[in-house]
């Protein structure tokens, strides 16, 4: 088919989706070994890819059971850093209306922070009739999974191959670095950053019945959780920045008590 | 460190993240007209999730060396002379790797500067 005959919606949202799409291939490369390095099966690595779809949360949940961690924190934790999405969710649903439901289960499955950044602005700027945002919207989010995917696998086939020396398994954490850094802009998502990694490593290194770490490598959990029970009291407390018109005014100071556990 | 779960538990990890994914995507494109949106007070503690688990995750790898904490990047000696050697390489290089997230904000940026000072501190120095 030549190109002229591709709906123009198509071919804007492949052609905007393009430069994030080779963004995300490095990431997709080193999911993709750390699948391979964590045990899995080249079907398990590409399976799970299919099933989740979802960069951070499949690495995160990748290197947890690769550490083998206890089942229900790698599924908590992988579920957890999806939660975002609902706010994605909410925002995009009313372009999302009038799609029937096969439409909205495909849109639903390639729903990411990228497609939805992508979609959002072109619908402000140009308006588009509900044919065009879905068919907008499937070749951005569709070109992203095409693009996620292929890096996975590419990831997968080399990684049998690295050698050991290389220390590839380094750039798990380098990835989440990358990712947390810019999510520090403001106080209270420093106060959530600083609390959350040092409850987490107060949880790893504390000797509980004579061994080092809480059970169930619950020292992740409790400090997700313990970071943002901190960003929400520094934020209520107006700490600058975060504060979307809330501030503070049922303050509920909810102790960080639920640590201790 | 491969993973000593077997198949089962393997897929159905994978399928409990992907079916809740699922639903955390598809939850207000099909339940919109019922709810009109996210209360703000969720809105708002979700945007701490991401400093706070992805926090949760990358200090401890840096940081946590066989159990315990080892919070020095350099190891600095005064006892036979003055000398300095690398301490806890993964910290250091992690340091180097958030400098570059910090000026950049780029993932791949980010890799790539903590990669190179590991293996700079690992076959080099």
């Amino acid at each position: 088919m030549p190109v002229s005959h591709v709906p123009p919606a198509v071919r804007r949202g492949v052609r905007d989706a393009t430069p994030v799409a080779v963004g995300i291939v490095p990431f997709g490369l080193i999911t993709g070994v750390a699948s391979v390095k964590a045990g899995l099966s080249p079907a398990q690595a590409v399976g799970f890819s299919f099933l989740a779809f979802a960069g951070a949360s499949q690495l995160a949940v990748v290197d947890l059971l690769g550490r083998n961690a206890t089942l229900a924190v790698a599924v908590l934790t992988g579920v957890v850093i999806n939660l975002r999405l609902l706010m994605f969710s909410a925002s995009i649903a009313p372009y999302f209306r009038p799609f029937d439901s096969r439409r909205k289960t495909l849109s639903s499955y390639l729903l990411t922070d990228q497609a939805y950044a992508l979609a959002v602005s072109w619908y402000r700027e140009a308006d588009p009739d509900s044919t065009a945002r879905f068919r907008y919207f499937v070749a951005a989010g569709g070109w992203l999974w095409v693009v996620w995917q292929a890096s996975l696998v590419a990831g997968v086939v080399a990684g049998a191959n690295v050698p050991e020396s290389w220390g590839l398994e380094f750039a798990v954490p380098l990835v989440f670095l990358g990712l947390l850094v810019p999510a520090v802009s403001t106080r209270p998502t420093l106060a959530a950053a600083v609390v959350g990694g040092g409850v987490a490593v107060a949880g790893d290194v504390v000797t509980v019945g004579g061994s080092p770490g809480l059970p169930y490598n619950l020292s992740l959990v409790v400090g997700a959780v313990a970071g943002v029970l901190a960003g929400v009291a520094v934020s209520a407390a107006g700490g600058g920045g975060d504060g979307d018109a809330d501030d503070g005014s049922d303050g509920d100071p909810e102790t960080p008590e639920e640590a201790g556990d | 460190m491969p993973t000593e779960y077997g198949p089962v538990a393997v897929w159905g990890v994978a399928v409990a993240v992907g079916l809740a994914t699922f639903a955390v995507r598809g939850s207000f494109v099909y339940l919109f007209g019922r709810v009109e949106s996210v209360p703000p007070r969720v809105t708002q503690a979700l945007r701490f999730v991401p400093p706070a688990v992805f926090a949760a995750l990358v200090v401890p790898s840096l940081v946590v060396v066989d159990g315990s904490a080892d919070l020095s990047p350099v190891a600095v000696s005064l006892s036979r002379g003055f000398s300095v050697a690398v301490g806890n390489e993964r910290l250091l290089a992690g340091i180097v790797a958030a400098g570059a997230a910090w000026v950049t904000e780029d993932v791949f940026a980010t890799i790539a500067a903590g990669m190179a000072t590991l293996w700079l501190l690992r076959f080099v120095v």
